[in-house]
């Protein structure tokens, strides 16, 4: 009997994780054909920051080499970007022609970055941050010019700007929410890393307005201009302002996504898309319940019921995930997950210690954790990950909550932490 | 001291606190007191000092002084209102004019004087002058009356004078010593000292301790007679039955120099020694033995104190003991007699001089019509009142019915150590003007003044004072008085004369020649003035002067003109001063306790000292290193009563009597007879706050304490009141300690006390080793507990105080749970100290963070676990244990660990553990202590 067609469209970390899940459930279900747009095979974009640093090298982040893809007899087209899909005749088209039938079609498009609005954004030296190739552009641009501003403090700018830091940059960061990773971080902790990242020598525009880049007669870019008159020397101007879920296929195709600008495309709790069932959106592209994710680990979470569904087993559900925040700066440690920030009905309790430069806030609600900000100890932030996801009741643990899981109450607690709150990695900003 | 300090001046003077009355050589250096040492040549303790005394030049500090003295005069312009200084001048103008308009508008009978055993002689004779013979009133009492009046009364119910017959040398010669209510180890330590150099010179000498406590004095006696409170005179009377009936009383003596020992046969006779020892709650072969020793092994000294004179039947209690002496003949020997241990330094002085509502000058009674004349004829005046005046409690009272409309107090804390706290503050808000002389400003009796007059203290005095042996000794200045401060003589001799200047109708009653009664330019011309008084009298120091007593040192009275010496005993001739010459036994009754215990108060509270401090606190309270005994205030039990009320070790109790109500710590003490409780007289409003169940800030122990006191010596009994005893639920608690500059911890403890009426519990006590090298922090503590958490303001308050707000500390803060931790650390040479932390909500981690705080331990291996909540601690650490030895700061861990390995005789281990230790050998409190360890800790057994 002939084996199912299914066609992948992207070759990034959500969508290869899927093939790998079905491949480990039903090997021999479907002949998996995949596009991507980048010339590399599935490499670990979360390691770009330590590339970028220097402590790590392009080879060593591949996840899949093109090995993988041969051994599972998956047919890949590299430097192939989409653009069209028959959906009547369940005919995918690339950009140069190719051709592929599909029985399922699995979306996994990604995102893209956000790039500000302002005069000067096509200028030379001017990047985005989010893929190998923005990353050779600055360590190239690292190796010849001097002056960097970071547009964006959340995770990839503050990484962005550590690396090009490390690679003897001078580099400011230009952030206009009142403190940095303001959706990470509350103001404590973020004060308290930028703090920390200013004793290593970045430099911060905290609550600048950016209005113009500025540019020299070589066509390159020289300054950053704010609203305020100010303005900041720039030989590279790196763009890590948020990102964008890539739907420009599926809108064209006619798929439901979600209405605003950081829509994506709409699936339901088995992954497929609201408008076609045979067709499924896994990672950044994708909009479940509202709520488009930007790290891996619910990605993970959404390719791992995907596969289920693309091996016809009918079991799963995609129910949501909670999520949790990293930053990949050697040295500096921060977590959070849930409602940090509080709210109506919640309770905080907080801890710092000037000394070891740790700060640690928990936030309870209805005797259940809720949410969880750390910075410089985050040791425990996959215990508080796990007593966030499980909704475990903590009245009997509050009083001991600050200071670690209880040694004896293992049992109590449940599994130990699985490999989802272990890796509560940013995929993109 | 090393070489290059050598002080610039020595000065000989006295101890200012018990009355034991040791002389010190106070070293001074550029106009500052630097160190303190016993005085090797003064008759009372030949060197020795206490804890208390060896630490008197750390109270003269100059931080001391800025942070807790009364250094400018100041008025309040309403009560409750903050003090504002005010120059002498206007300040004794405004005395003045205020006193003087309420004895124009309602007689001398609405002002009353409240002073103090702790007045200098000088002091005293000034203050009674200018009350009885310018004033014209009798309204003058001092805290005497809360302490010595039953021993005055008693004295002069059976020998005729209010005279101690006997001297410290007789603790030499004894046989027997009978010490009754009175705990010597902790109250009169040096005169312990020479207790046990006696028994260990003299083997056979025997102890008997009679006392409702197995105090540390009990802890060393051959026998101890653990009585029921209250029940004193039938321990005397079935003592008495059985020299009666064993022959072993003195019918020589008694024929010769006694009347109505018949009476007194048969006013014993309801007291037999099985009754008594019934009575008593004690074994008759027990009393037997007491009787035995008494009569039998003499000479028999006894010695007591407030146990027999703090009392509503003193006096009884006071003569029924002397009874005994004079039965035995035990009187007027060496190593006999009955001896009265003075509580103040110079509650005898007073005495001397007459200045309680019911005494004149010299030991005049003011009943007597012969004894006014001539004290109206020494002063000049046409006479001195006849209507007894108010005594402590009694003026109090009136004041609070509104019938005293001025109260001058100087040299005491009566809200602090009055009984029936809630009449003492009803009275002193009703009184219109009260004037506070003081030389402390944060007593809580200065809280209520309108004009608050600093006085000089101990350094700074110059004058007199007479010890419990009668023996007069120079005080001397070593410094200048601090700010202001004025000397008490002086501020009466001023005020004195600007209230004659207006009140002519006094004045116009001089006898000619008298142009003023207050002629004092010294302090010396006031002493001559006393001492022309006592002329012929029982007390006569005619031979006396301050050129003797600095040349040939203090003396005994009484020297009369001629004599080269003082005398050591009175009544060796057997001739006693009464009107026949003869003594008088007293065919007193036993009657029990003002407030006997019934089933709604069964618990009987007795109150006294602790070891290293003294009354009020307002000067040991000034140490940390004087809080490593007793660290604060708590409630001791029997272990049976904290089982059977389920209390287990530091629970909080509500203690109430029918006057008031306080809650503090339940403690457990092996000194502690069943359905007895002991809170120490010193825990006042400064120490221990807390709310009424109405919510008004509480006073204290002597909110519980009893007014009802002896008829005839009016005196309370503060030994007793009966009490009700019930655990409390005050889940939240909150415990702050901190190391603070010493520059600025007294000054932020005082800061604190406001914030102590807040909670349902609160106390507040400092910390430390002050004197010790480098020692320049000293500690505070705070500690709290409520039904719910305080409000975030309090605890803000509570940081900033302590210190615990800046960008060293760590905090954790769960406002929901109550729960607020901050730790403030510093870095130092050998790593991170915990010198601050406050703990609120749940506070058992204080179980491994005190010691890590007060022991100066270093705190790097616990990281932010020092905010984590439970008694165990996080990380292993050895603490060192209670405080045993307050001068060597030796704990009892390490004595017991020394013990260990020390073989022998008990005083073998012992002088072993000092050599090793040192504890013990500086002032030896804490030896009776120590004694006690040797005992329980023998040396492991081995096979031989």
């Amino acid at each position: 009997m002939a084996k199912l067609k299914l066609v992948m469209v992207g070759n990034g970390m959500a969508g290869v994780r899927t093939l790998e899940e079905l491949l480990k459930v039903a090997p021999d279900l479907y002949e998996i054909t995949v596009f991507g747009a980048e010339p590399h095979p599935n490499y670990n974009r979360i390691l770009l920051s330590p590339v970028l640093a220097g402590e790590q090298t392009l080879d060593e982040i591949i996840l899949n080499p093109l090995s993988w893809y041969a051994d599972h007899g998956i047919r890949l087209h590299l430097n192939r970007r989409v653009v069209e899909v028959d959906r009547r005749r369940r005919v995918v088209v690339a950009d140069d022609g190719t051709e592929a039938p599909y029985d399922r079609l699995l979306l996994a498009t990604g995102s893209s970055p956000f790039i500000l609005p302002v005069p000067g954004k096509e200028l030379d030296g001017v990047i985005a941050y989010r893929d190998i190739a923005d990353t050779n552009r600055m360590i190239e641009a690292a190796r010849t010019h001097r002056h960097a501003v970071v547009i964006g403090g959340g995770l990839l700018g503050l990484e962005a700007a550590n690396g090009l830091m490390l690679r003897g940059m001078t580099v400011t960061v230009v952030h206009i929410a009142p403190w940095l990773m303001e959706r990470q971080l509350d103001q404590v902790a973020a004060t308290m890393l930028q703090r920390s990242l200013e004793a290593r020598g970045l430099r911060f525009r905290i609550g600048a307005q950016t209005e113009a880049l500025l540019g020299g007669d070589d066509g390159g870019v020289q300054a950053v201009r704010f609203k305020d008159g100010t303005e900041v020397q720039a030989d590279l101007v790196v763009m890590a302002a948020g990102i964008r879920p890539n739907t420009e296929l599926a809108r064209r195709i006619g798929l439901l996504c979600d209405h605003d600008g950081r829509g994506g495309i709409s699936v339901s709790d088995t992954m497929q898309t609201l408008t076609d069932p045979r067709i499924y959106a896994v990672g950044e592209c994708a909009s479940h319940r509202g709520v488009a994710y930007g790290l891996v680990a619910p990605l993970f979470e959404q390719g791992r019921v995907c596969a289920t569904h693309l091996a016809q087993f009918g079991i799963g559900r995609y129910g949501g995930s909670q999520t949790s925040t990293k930053l990949k700066v050697t040295g500096i440690d921060l977590f959070s997950a849930g409602q940090f920030m509080g709210g109506d009905g919640t309770e905080e309790i907080v801890l710092t210690d000037p000394f070891g430069g740790v700060y640690k806030k928990l936030v309870l609600k209805n005797d259940r954790l809720v949410g969880a900000c750390l910075y410089g100890d985050t040791a425990d932030g996959s215990w508080y990950f796990r007593l966030i996801r499980e909704g475990t009741k903590v009245a009997h643990l509050r009083g001991q909550l600050m200071f670690g899981e209880p040694a004896q109450a293992d049992d109590a607690m449940g599994e130990p932490p699985n490999d989802v709150a272990a890796a509560p990695e940013r995929l993109a900003a | 001291m090393s070489l290059s300090a050598q002080p610039d001046t020595l000065t000989r003077t006295t101890c200012p606190y018990c009355g034991t009355g040791c002389g010190v050589i106070v070293s001074t250096r550029q106009g500052r007191i630097v160190d303190v040492q016993g005085d090797p040549r003064h008759p009372a303790n030949a060197g020795r000092l206490c804890t208390k005394g060896s630490t008197l030049h750390l109270t003269a500090a100059d931080h001391v002084t800025r942070q807790a003295r009364l250094l400018t005069p100041m008025a309040r312009a309403q009560r409750g209102g903050v003090p504002q200084p005010i120059g002498w001048n206007a300040a004794l103008e405004q005395a003045a004019d205020r006193f003087a308009q309420v004895i124009r508008e309602h007689g001398p009978q609405a002002v009353g004087f409240y002073g103090s055993g702790q007045l200098l002689t000088e002091d005293y004779y000034v203050l009674n002058k200018l009350v009885k013979g310018l004033i014209g009133t009798n309204n003058l009492d001092t805290n005497s009356r809360l302490c010595m009046s039953s021993a005055v009364a008693g004295y002069k119910a059976t020998l005729g004078a209010d005279a101690p017959p006997a001297c410290y040398d007789d603790v030499q010669h004894a046989q027997t010593l009978f010490i009754v209510g009175a705990n010597t180890a902790w109250a009169h330590p040096i005169l312990l000292r020479r207790i046990e150099d006696a028994r260990k010179a003299n083997p056979a000498l025997k102890l008997i301790v009679a006392d409702p406590r197995r105090t540390e004095t009990a802890e060393m006696a051959d026998l101890f007679l653990p009585i029921q409170p209250g029940t004193d005179v039938a321990l005397f009377h079935g003592m008495l039955n059985v020299l009666l009936e064993e022959g072993l009383v003195d019918k020589a003596f008694i024929d010769a120099h006694t009347d109505g020992f018949d009476a007194l046969c048969e006013a014993a006779q309801a007291c037999s020694p099985a009754a008594a020892a019934a009575l008593c709650g004690i074994p008759l072969d027990d009393l037997r033995q007491a009787a035995r020793w008494f009569g039998g092994h003499t000479p028999t000294l006894s010695l007591y104190c407030q146990g027999l004179n703090q009392s509503a039947r003193g006096t009884d209690k006071n003569a029924a003991l002397i009874n005994l002496h004079l039965a035995t003949g035990q009187i007027g020997k060496p190593g006999a007699g009955p001896f009265s241990l003075t509580g103040q330094p110079n509650a005898m002085g007073g005495r001397e001089v007459g200045g309680m509502a019911n005494l004149l000058s010299a030991h005049r009674d003011l009943a007597n019509a012969s004894h006014r004349e001539e004290v109206a004829a020494l002063w000049g005046v046409d006479a001195v009142p006849e209507q007894p005046g108010l005594t402590a409690v009694a003026m109090f009272e009136a004041a609070a019915r509104g019938e005293i409309k001025a109260l001058w107090i100087a040299c005491t804390n009566p809200a602090q150590s009055m009984p029936d706290q809630a009449t003492v503050r009803r009275a002193l808000e009703r009184v219109d003007f009260v004037v506070v002389q003081e030389a402390f400003a944060t007593t809580a009796t200065c809280a209520h003044a309108d004009l608050l007059l600093p006085a000089t203290t101990w350094g700074e005095k110059d004058g007199t004072v007479t010890n419990s042996e009668r023996r007069i000794s120079r005080v001397r200045p070593a410094v200048a008085p601090a700010g202001e401060a004025r000397h008490d003589w002086f501020i009466f001799t001023d005020f004195g004369r600007r209230l004659e200047a207006r009140l002519p109708e006094r004045t116009a009653r001089y006898r000619p020649g008298t142009r003023t009664l207050f002629p004092y330019t010294t302090p010396e011309s006031v002493w001559m003035e006393h001492r022309a008084s006592t002329r012929g009298r029982d007390l006569d120091i005619t031979g006396l002067s301050y050129h003797l007593l600095e040349t040939r040192g203090p003396q005994q009275w009484p020297m009369p003109d001629g004599a080269t010496q003082g005398t050591a005993r009175l009544y060796a001739d057997g001739a006693f001063p009464t009107a026949n010459g003869r003594a008088r036994f007293a065919p007193v009754a036993y009657a029990p306790v003002a407030e006997p215990c019934d089933a709604d108060y069964p618990f009987s509270l007795n109150t006294g000292r602790l070891r290293d401090q003294w009354h009020g606190m307002s000067r040991t309270g000034t140490l940390g290193r004087l809080f490593g005994h007793v660290s604060e205030p708590a409630v001791e039990l029997h272990p049976d009563d904290m089982r059977r009320l389920g209390l287990a070790e530091g629970d909080l109790v509500q203690v109430r009597s029918r006057r008031g109500a306080l809650v503090l710590p339940a403690q457990a003490s092996d000194a502690m007879a069943p359905s007895q409780a002991y809170i120490a007289m010193h825990w006042g409003p400064e120490y221990l706050g807390g709310q009424t169940e109405t919510g008004d800030p509480v006073a204290g122990v002597n909110s519980l304490t009893q007014p009802a006191g002896c008829p005839t010596s009016r005196q309370p009994e503060l030994k007793h009141a009966a009490v009700h005893l019930a655990p409390v639920t005050l889940p939240w608690r909150l415990l702050g300690l901190a190391w603070l500059p010493a520059e600025q911890a007294l000054s932020v403890r005082e800061a604190l006390k406001p914030l102590m009426g807040a909670f349902a519990f609160s106390s507040c006590v400092p910390f430390g080793r002050e004197g010790a090298d480098g020692a320049h922090e000293v500690g505070v503590l705070f500690r709290a507990a409520a039904a719910q958490p305080v409000d975030a303001a309090m605890l803000t308050a509570l940081r900033a105080l302590l210190k615990l707000d800046g960008d060293d500390v760590m905090r954790l803060d769960d406002v929901h749970g109550g729960q607020h931790r901050a730790m403030r650390l510093r870095r130092e040479a050998d790593g991170l100290r915990l010198i601050g932390c406050l703990l609120a909500g749940d506070t058992r981690s204080e179980a491994w963070l005190r010691p890590l705080l007060q022991d100066g331990l270093v705190a790097d291996a616990y990281g932010r676990f020092l905010l984590a909540p439970g008694a165990t601690p996080p990380v292993a650490m050895a603490a060192r244990g209670k405080q045993v030895c307050t001068c060597f700061n030796v704990s009892e861990s390490a004595i017991t660990t020394a013990l260990s390995h020390c073989p022998g005789n008990d005083d073998e281990r012992l002088a072993r553990v000092q050599g090793e230790l040192k504890c013990g050998t500086n002032c030896g409190s804490c030896i009776p202590a120590l004694r006690k360890l040797v005992k329980r800790h023998p040396v492991p057994e081995t096979q031989s």
